[in-house]
């Protein structure tokens, strides 16, 4: 493989601690190295330019059966978006849920290298590989949805952590999947006849147990197991006005548990889009921020780690397996719906939704993504996301980015509001001066990120012994700019290196890449309880044979497995 | 001796079954039995045993007979043909793996073709009506857990869809369906007495193409506004007694065919039949389903929707994907003379397309890829047998409810055949190297 040295530009770099020293970065067979250990490498003059590491996403829905739904029902998410192939760069389209090949390209031009699909429905497991797998350049894994499952809700309703880590490491295995998901925990599956849990104790219908007790019985199975990410939670009650109650509720269930985990997070809960989770007040009209609240319980709880969900005032198509939510959603904007129940295991929702600066509401929801990054003590605990495409698109990151290091841009901002002062007074944003650096910026998207995932070992930083994923964006921080100037260097980076590999060149797709797929294989003792629930269930409730549920390997045609033991 | 081989996936309808135990010699080489399968499953796999089966590329002479060529003569004529269209066609891929479809995509997105599924004559409404209203769905097993209101809306699975009912949604007992069939009750809305509606505890004889106002009616008798004395053909007292069972039920579903998708209305029909759904939610739980008709023409609509984002009738032909049904879609090109080549992949419009097209397909350059001999390949220049999907190879298929399940391979196919998937990498190699890329 060619050895690259990426010379004398301004490198943010957590890990090491490097905050904007003129630094040389060396590459060597895909990994990074000691300069010195460069024979005759390719040299690329980075002066006065800013190098990070390859952008870690913790949180987006990029693959698998509802962004397709979202795909195939949105013909005007495709206007003007199409770009034909170009030598080898494939055909693009699509905006808000864009092709997957495009997904690959565009993460990849944010200098992005890795993502997390974020939920993925266990029966669908193989059409999520699928879409991964013609997804170019971006190592990828996908979090398999427990909090509404059959077996997850019989097991933890009798307290039994050891039964539900086994179905835990079996049902990773068997779709591939890279970690612990829960959604609406217990609402998914009560809105299998309609119906919603809409607080931590609200009972799930026919199954004898609370979503509290769903909470930290994953959390717990999550540590048993010792995966390298912790549980990955999507609270009940989202989006609706006084729900950081539930919120906080949500939280303290996480409280006097330790991390048991070798790969180095110290969380045991990561909280995703927390910025639909933190509104106060009982009805749109007197909706308001409670950042501040959700955040002095994060500062001061260093188990656990979120990320912000921030609105960037698009229109978007809104998908999550939160399906209650979306017929709420479709009650609200009378926009298309569509749903899918998933037997035994989740269901999901899909409906366009338009965030528009002339509602009030999303003025609002805007403040409390912005307010949550601000009042972060800790920029390693809290993510940039936008819950890709919920919340925002991923292709604003950079504009996320540029609302969090000025305030100038946040004024600009306010003043494209039509209710500005109604927003200004139901959120703490406007009082906040902070202005966040670069070095907070790549804790937020790149160490910060990798750390929660359990993958610092291969992402996040420039260290010598990590994977070779590099970023070289034209921008320099120490000569004046204007906010703008930010978003357009970082939306397409000069250089990107995946694994050694260049695959960004002069701001253009130079490589497909060698995608890879992450997933975790976690050994257990022998269960024979649970091996015989499994058979059972299949046999009676699924439709599809147990012998025809795995995700053969071919699925993952460049897989990256993670071994876990948890044997004792 | 024999083996048996277990949990077989039936490449015939969308059901997908996957529960088939296939009986085959020692050596694999030879298919004897079939068991759990439909009379039409059970014929596909037998049917690939066939002495008779055309097992090498055949080219059309001259004189309207066939001479043999070799798959290496095959690719060079395919990859040439579809290289020099300005416009070509690539029909079908209902009947083949996602694997092909992939790499038939990528032919296409080469090539500059419009790509079509066989939703083109069946359930496109239903896509274009998805993309109008949305679509409250749930997997198969969800309708088997909780359904106990279950409606079949010009469909008649007893014959297209045969195991349907006894798999996922009149006969099974699930988790919270512990009675099976005595649990549910099931109304069939079809203008024929079928073999469905025999065994309908209510089957409403509607009048041919009215469906859109029973739909409507439905809406209005939910919300207990007044109804005309008769719609469509059903008396008004009809139509509150079926509204009151559907919303007095805990989880309904409508299941519904080509009896509404290709009838007077098309699209709109299916917009108010998912209005229906919608509006039911408000009292129940209901969800709606297609009933999709190839086992695989689900996941090439989900193949071309991550890759190209439309679900049928994609027209890569300027170099980006384009969609506009009534344009782009295969008879609309077919009739108006706008496609200048046709390739055909797991599927017949020989049989199924009017015959004004079929004759249009006559007089182009033209490719079947199919291991049968059917109406398409008596009017195509070049035929393409190749083996089996779910039978000879495997690959991803992608049930009606989008579920994806893996087919598998029970039986080696005739010696020196190619599979659909390898065919088409070889054409995509050869089309690249034409193009010089």
């Amino acid at each position: 493989m060619a050895e690259y040295l990426i010379k004398n530009g301004f490198v943010f770099d957590p890990v090491q601690g490097i905050k904007g020293d003129a630094v040389d970065v060396a590459i060597k067979d895909g990994k990074i190295v000691e300069t010195t250990a460069l024979s005759s490498p390719k040299v690329i003059d980075a002066t006065g330019k800013t190098v990070m590491a390859g952008g870690v996403d913790v949180h987006a829905h990029v693959a698998g059966p509802k962004v397709n739904t979202g795909r195939n029902f949105r013909p005007e998410d495709k206007l003007f978006t199409y770009k034909p192939k170009n030598g080898i760069e494939r055909m693009q389209g699509g905006f808000s849920v864009p092709t997957t090949i495009r997904t690959g390209y565009n993460y990849a031009r944010m200098g992005y290298t890795t993502v997390m699909e974020a939920a993925m429905p266990p029966l669908y497991a193989r059409h999520t590989h699928e879409e991964m797998r013609d997804t170019p350049i971006l190592d990828q894994g996908a979090y398999p949805v427990f909090g509404n499952n059959w077996f997850v809700l019989e097991y933890l309703k009798n307290h039994e952590i050891e039964n539900a880590a086994a179905y835990i490491a079996w049902l990773l295995r068997v779709t591939k999947g890279y970690a612990v998901k829960v959604v609406n925990p217990g609402g998914t599956e009560a809105w299998g006849w309609g119906l919603n849990c809409e607080n931590v104790h609200d009972p799930v219908p026919y199954f004898d147990i609370t979503p509290a007790q769903i909470i930290k019985g994953l959390i717990e199975a999550n540590e048993y197991l010792g995966l390298p990410h912790s549980m990955h939670m999507h609270a009940n009650n989202l989006g609706n006005p006084g729900n950081y109650t539930t919120t906080l509720d949500s939280f303290k269930l996480s409280e006097g548990i330790k991390p048991n985990s070798k790969f180095g997070r110290d969380q045991v809960m990561h909280h995703t889009h927390v910025q639909f989770h933190s509104y106060g007040g009982d009805s749109w009209a007197n909706m308001e921020s409670k950042a501040k609240e959700i955040m002095d319980y994060v500062n001061s709880h260093d188990n656990i780690t979120i990320d912000i969900g921030q609105v960037t005032l698009d229109e978007t198509t809104t998908m999550t397996a939160d399906g209650p939510f979306e017929h709420h959603l479709t009650e609200l904007n009378h926009l298309k719906w569509a749903n899918a129940d998933v037997e035994l295991e989740t269901a999901a929702g899909v409906v366009p939704y338009v965030y528009s600066p002339n509602i009030k509401v999303c003025g609002i929801q805007w403040a409390i993504g912005l307010e949550l990054a601000l009042l972060a003590k800790d920029p390693m605990r809290v993510f940039i996301t936008t819950d890709h495409p919920n919340a925002g698109l991923f292709i604003r990151y950079p504009r996320i980015m540029k609302w969090l290091m000025s305030t100038e841009a946040r004024e600009q901002q306010f003043d494209a509001f039509k209710h500005k002062d109604k927003v200004i007074d139901a959120t703490n944003l406007a009082g906040i001066d902070r202005e966040l650096g670069l070095y907070e910026i790549a804790q937020m998207t790149r160490a910060g990120t990798a750390k929660s995932l359990g993958l610092s070992h291969l992402y996040g930083g420039l260290a010598p012994g990590l994977e070779a994923d590099v970023a070289v964006y034209d921008f320099n921080p120490n000569e004046p700019y204007v906010p703008d100037d930010i978003e357009k260097a970082f939306l397409n980076a000069e250089h990107v290196f995946k694994a050694g590999v260049q695959v960004v060149k002069d701001h253009e797709i130079a490589s497909n890449g060698n995608k890879r797929t992450l997933w975790v294989n976690a050994k257990v003792n022998e269960n024979p309880q649970v091996m015989r629930d499994v058979k059972e269930k299949f046999l009676r409730y699924y439709t599809v044979n147990l012998n025809n549920y795995e995700v053969a390997g071919h699925y993952l045609p460049n897989s990256y497995v993670i071994e876990v033991d948890a044997t004792e | 001796m024999t083996k048996t081989v277990t949990d077989v996936i039936c490449p015939f309808c969308g059901t997908l079954c996957d529960d088939l135990e296939v009986v085959v010699s020692d050596d694999g080489e030879e298919l004897l039995e079939v068991y759990n399968a439909c009379a039409i499953g059970a014929e596909k796999f037998l049917h690939s045993q066939a002495k008779d089966r055309i097992t090498r590329p055949r080219m059309r002479q001259e004189d309207g007979s066939w001479k043999e060529i070799s798959y290496d003569e095959a690719i060079e004529y395919t990859a040439r043909m579809l290289t020099e269209a300005k416009k070509p066609l690539m029909y079908g891929w209902s009947s083949t793996n996602c694997e092909a479809q992939a790499v038939g995509s990528e032919i296409g997105e080469a090539v500059g073709a419009v790509m079509d599924n066989t939703a083109t004559v069946c359930h496109g409404t239903s896509l274009i009506a998805v993309q109008d209203i949305g679509i409250p769905s749930c997997t198969l097993g969800e309708v088997k857990n909780r359904a106990d209101r279950i409606l079949f809306w010009g469909c008649n699975p007893a014959h297209a869809h045969p195991r349907h009912m006894s798999r996922y949604s009149i006969f099974p007992r699930g988790f919270f369906t512990g009675k099976g069939h005595a649990g549910r009750k099931m109304i069939v809305v079809d203008p024929r007495p079928t073999d469905t509606a025999s065994m309908a505890d209510v089957h409403l004889q509607i009048e041919q193409g009215r469906d859109y106002e029973l739909l409507n009616a439905l809406r209005v008798a939910f919300k207990g506004e007044k109804l005309p004395d008769v719609v469509a053909g059903i008396p008004k007292e009809k139509i509150y007694e079926v509204a009151e069972t559907l919303k007095s039920g805990r989880f309904a579903i409508i299941f519904f065919g080509m009896g509404v998708t290709q009838s007077l209305g098309k699209n709109h029909n299916i917009d108010e039949a998912i209005a229906v759904t919608r509006d039911l939610n408000e009292y129940t739980k209901a969800a709606i389903m297609p009933m999709r008709g190839h086992y695989n023409v689900t996941g090439s609509g989900q193949v071309w929707g991550w890759l190209f984002g439309f679900p049928y009738a994609v027209d890569l032909s300027r170099g980006f994907a384009r969609y506009n049904p009534g344009e782009t879609t295969s008879n609309d090109l077919l009739r108006r003379d706008e496609v200048d080549a046709v390739f055909v992949l797991g599927s017949d419009p020989g049989a199924h397309f009017p015959f004004s097209s079929v004759k249009k397909i006559y007089n182009r350059p033209s490719v079947v890829i199919d291991p049968h001999e059917t109406p398409t390949t008596e009017v195509c220049k070049v035929h393409v047998p190749v083996a089996f999907v779910g039978v000879e190879v495997g690959g991803c298929a992608y049930r009606m409810d989008n579920v994806p399940i893996e087919t598998r391979k029970v039986v080696e196919p005739p010696e020196g055949m190619m599979t659909d998937e390898e065919f088409l990498k070889r054409v995509l190699g050869r089309v690249k190297e034409i193009q010089g890329v």
